[in-house]
């Protein structure tokens, strides 16, 4: 079989280069997605450092060629450490007018855009609302333009074979991917693996698909117009075993490891709501390890069920996005007073109400924070990068149980489905999470007697003889759990409910800073946006300036070290996806200290290029 | 080893240290009373009851049962209760309920919950008003009724619990009347025998926001006359002489007199509370004369929480993964060396 990576490009032709940004654009139904997760897991397993951009629209199937209805796939491949999916393209492939219209500002000049000039038809510019094509009229003339007849080719391909029409241009995304890994010198071994695996019941589909993607590098290959490949050498990580992983897929198996770990059944009750529905979909597979995830009636059902599960012993959490938490808000105050373990994920999206379903944003941070009545302080952390999820969702999982307190953990459209490699954890490398279980009657055991050093009270849950007590949404006696409407008791219980959430400083890690340990800007970020402000800061190293980069995991309670590591710096740049309430919160935290800010509300991360330039000019200006 | 043998228990056993707040005159307290009687006949362990609770002057019940509970939120009884029969399906899990928490902001989770058919024992209480925020009509509140909030008179028409429950698939349903402590007795033992979500409705007096609402039903002079006790096998028989039955006239049911026009006791409807089809059910329900009560319907079927574990089971057969590890270091891998 002719499956293995023959270097068949002249070696004189080959150019090595550090990485490279790509993205693949085309109709929402073109398969868009699946042609960019093959590129990525392909150099993946060649040894690329990896960062991925899915951006979609929020129809499932718009109309064909729309500019709305324009689905993208950007992946950052390096031999180098890569922490975005980088600013602007190497290369583009558009398989559509519509993609090319809303995507070519993002290709740097000179270099290369590849496209379907089968789709250039009249119909298809008019949609795209081309005045004049632009294959013709001079406006791509700074770019290497590659038209390829990329429909009639695959046609041409698959003469013979029984297939419908809709079946054969199905397969056409596989010519793109076929090109690409030509001029990439991948191997495309793994996607044609994937094929046979994919479509071990439709051998005739798995036939076409393997036929179009050889077509593709081949054609490449003879293709003149294309003067060389590139290589991408193998970037320098820690050994171990590697898997490519989104975010959600990572919070999914960081609460399997905590299920395992603590020993506690996991309990999921969910709503469907894009963009956190595929933790739902990742969970609910997980029968064998005794995953009980309940698709509930809507989103309250989805946070109350869970309620219940951890009253009754289970490691309970729920999954939701923005307003699926605002619908969660009274409950959530309900796991607060009653100082039941609850974890509640919100992968954040574009906000308000319905918003930007399908893009990011960090616009959440103050309803996580402050989204319900009553002074009902949670435990508040965020995912830095698609492969942290697995670790949040672990830490997440241990301080509610650890701690009888809800937390909310915070993740976002961007890093939720974004990928990136991922070094294996074993559950045996996890810390031990103890849940406060008593298992056994002990006298005048009290339901709402505390730890004296945390604060936590101990969890007696049903089927538990002798320990039978209730609990309930109104204010309760501060031992017996009894309700209580005596104002003493009320105001103890909201201070020591504060107070026990605060302490948990004294568990969580303590900050450290990137880069410049002071100097003249302290860059501060938050949750998804690690990545970008990791390499805008680096760069800034390199080019010798004093920038230090902080990252909040935690951020109700802060690590106890935060004033004195923002003391060492002059100035302090808060970046965030949203209109400054990290900025807000840091003001009401730490107000000894000036904060600038630095946001950006497009849907959209931050570009590495924007920051380094607002950099600079923080510390020029100074 | 563990003790699976259950004591026997008194009413005082399950009787907590709780004083109990409700207005005196309440039937509320007959409802109390009558678990508290019937939960000892239930074979079930103290420590394995647990009675969840929404808002409202009947969700103040799981206070005064020393069992496990909680008074949770408004309209979510049925959600939180989900939660902890899913996580621990050995728990005996009691939803207690009011016409407004179960039928306005509780009615999504309610319909849901019958749907399902969760092994769930749901007590309503209806008293057709708005009790706890001092008297505003409610979902069952009858057309025209004057409240707080319906000064001229109520204009959103009423539902009828066991109808919508039942157009949610409810597989186990009884109506009894708040003065009848024997009969409730024995319909919640009956409840919790069930397997599956199994709801009693209790019509409720409120002497204060609605008193005597369902005085035409219950009073002692016309009950026996007014109402019908319903027996699974039984002949629909009612009145004070045991001599009005129920036939079916067209698609109609019908009050006859036995021994009157020549109608004899053959000729009187049997009553099925197992019959899948429920169309008779549901005419028993909306019928006001007689005013039926008992275990109107009654069919079997898996219930939720059975489906979910058998399909556990036999997921867990067929898997390879044993350990988590054995999931995260599956699939597609690669080594850096």
């Amino acid at each position: 079989m002719d499956t293995e990576n023959k270097t068949l490009q002249d070696t004189e032709n080959v150019e090595q280069i550090d990485g490279v940004v790509i993205r693949f654009v085309g109709d929402s139904g073109d398969g868009m997605q699946l042609t960019g997760t093959q590129f990525t897991d392909t150099s993946a397993m060649f040894g690329n450092d990896i960062a991925t951009f899915p951006n979609y629209p929020a129809e499932i199937r718009a109309p064909q060629g729309s500019l709305y209805g324009v689905s993208g796939y950007q992946v950052h491949i390096g031999s180098v450490e890569v922490s975005t999916p980088g600013d602007d393209l190497d290369l583009l492939v558009a398989m559509n007018p519509a993609g090319l219209k809303t995507n070519i500002a993002s290709l740097k000049a000179g270099h290369t855009l590849i496209v379907d000039l089968d789709s250039f038809t009249k119909k298809n510019l008019e949609k795209a609302f081309y005045d004049a094509n632009p294959l013709t009229d001079g406006s791509l003339d700074n770019y290497r333009v590659i038209e390829v007849d990329m429909t009639s080719l695959t046609k041409e391909c698959l003469k013979g074979l029984p297939l419908d029409n809709k079946s054969v241009l199905r397969s056409k995304n596989m010519f793109s991917l076929g090109m690409v890994y030509w001029m990439y010198n991948r191997s495309m071994e793994h996607t044609l693996e994937f094929f046979n695996k994919k479509f071990k019941n439709l051998p005739l589909v798995a036939e076409a698909n393997t036929k179009v993607l050889k077509a593709g590098y081949y054609y490449a290959e003879t293709l003149e117009l294309i003067p060389n490949s590139f290589t991408i050498a193998p970037s320098k990580m820690p050994k171990g075993t590697y898997k490519i992983v989104n975010g959600n897929t990572a919070t999914a198996w960081g609460f399997l490891a905590a299920s395992e770990k603590s020993g506690l059944e996991l309990y999921l009750g969910s709503y469907p709501i894009t963009p956190a529905t595929d933790i739902l979909h990742e969970l609910v597979k997980h029968k064998h390890f005794g995953v009980k995830a309940f698709q509930a009636e809507d989103e309250i059902a989805g946070i109350c069920s869970s309620i219940g599960a951890s009253f009754a012993g289970d490691l309970a959490i729920t999954t939701t996005s923005g307003p699926g938490l605002a619908l969660k808000g009274e409950a959530l105050g309900l796991a607060m007073i009653t100082e039941l373990p609850l974890v509640v994920v919100n992968v954040q999206r574009g906000g308000p109400s319905t918003g930007l379903p399908t893009k990011t944003e960090q616009s959440d941070l103050l309803q996580a924070l402050f989204g319900r009545n009553g002074e009902s302080p949670v435990v508040v952390v965020a995912a830095s990068t698609p492969a942290n999820c697995f670790d949040m969702a672990f830490e997440a999982s241990k301080l509610a149980v650890e701690h009888m307190t809800p937390v909310v953990l915070l993740t976002d459209g961007y890093i939720a489905n974004g990928s990136e490699p991922w070094k294996v954890k074993s559950v045996s490398e996890m810390p031990d999470i103890n849940p406060p279980l008593i298992k056994e009657a002990v006298e005048n055991w009290q339901p709402y007697a505390r730890d004296k050093e945390s604060l936590v009270r101990t969890w007696a849950v049903p089927g538990t003889k002798g320990l039978e007590h209730r609990l309930g949404g109104l204010e309760k006696d501060k031992t017996s759990g009894n309700v209580s409407y005596d104002t003493d008791n009320h105001e103890y219980m909201t201070n020591i409910r504060a107070e026990k959430v605060r302490r948990i400083a004294n568990y969580i890690p303590e900050l450290e800073a990137d880069f410049s340990q002071e100097g003249d800007l302290l860059v501060v970020g938050w949750g998804g946006t690690f990545g970008s402000l990791h390499s805008a800061v680096k760069e800034m190293d390199t080019n010798g300036y004093k920038v230090g980069h902080v990252h909040f995991n935690y951020i109700n309670p802060m690590p106890k070290n935060t004033a004195d590591i923002f003391a060492k710096y002059k100035n302090i740049v808060v970046c965030e996806l949203n209109k400054g309430q990290m900025s807000y919160v840091l003001r009401a935290n730490y107000p000894e200290f000036t904060y600038t800010q630095y946001n950006k509300v497009q849907g959209l991360p931050f570009s590495v290029g924007d920051l380094t330039q607002k950099f600079k000019s923080l510390i020029d200006n100074n | 080893m563990e003790d699976t043998a259950v004591q026997q228990y008194t009413f005082k056993d399950f009787q907590s240290d709780q004083e109990v707040r409700w207005c005196p005159g309440c039937d509320d307290y007959v409802i109390l009373r009558s678990m508290l009687k019937a939960l000892p006949e239930m074979g079930v362990k103290k420590e394995d009851v647990v009675f969840i609770s929404g808002i409202g002057c009947s969700s103040r019940f799981p206070y005064y049962v020393n069992s496990y509970g909680m008074h949770s939120i408004h309209g979510r009884a049925p959600a939180v209760a989900t939660g902890v029969k899913l996580a621990n399906p050995n728990l005996s899990v009691w939803v207690i309920t009011g016409d407004g928490d179960s039928m306005a902001i509780g009615g999504n989770h309610f319909i849901h919950m019958l749907r399902r058919n969760i092994d769930l024992n749901i007590v309503l209480f209806n008293n057709e008003i708005y009790g706890l925020t001092k008297g505003q009509f409610s979902p069952t509140s009858i057309l025209g009724q004057k409240t707080k909030s319906s000064p001229y008179g109520n204009t959103q028409p009423p539902f009828q619990p066991g109808e919508l429950a039942i157009g949610a698939q409810a597989r186990f349903f009884a109506r009894i009347g708040g003065g009848n402590p024997k009969a409730m007795t024995d319909l919640f033992v009956q409840a919790e025998k069930f397997s599956g979500a199994s709801l009693i409705e209790v019509l409720q007096n409120c002497v204060i926001f609605n008193d005597g609402c369902f005085n035409h039903f219950t009073d002692k002079a016309v009950k026996d006359d007014q109402q019908m006790f319903l027996e699974h096998g039984k002949p629909m028989i009612f009145g004070k002489n045991m001599d009005k039955g129920l036939v079916l006239n067209g698609l109609k049911l019908e009050v006859v007199t036995i021994g009157e026009n020549g109608v004899t006791q053959e000729d009187i409807l049997v009553h099925d509370s197992s019959e899948k089809d429920p169309t008779l059910h549901q005419m028993l329900i909306r019928s006001t004369y007689p005013l039926a009560t008992g275990i109107i319907r009654r069919v079997e079927e898996l219930s939720f929480e059975q489906r979910e574990a058998n399909l556990t089971e036999e997921v867990r057969a067929k898997s390879p993964f044993k350990k988590v590890d054995d999931l995260l270091f599956s699939g597609e891998t690669y080594e850096v060396k």
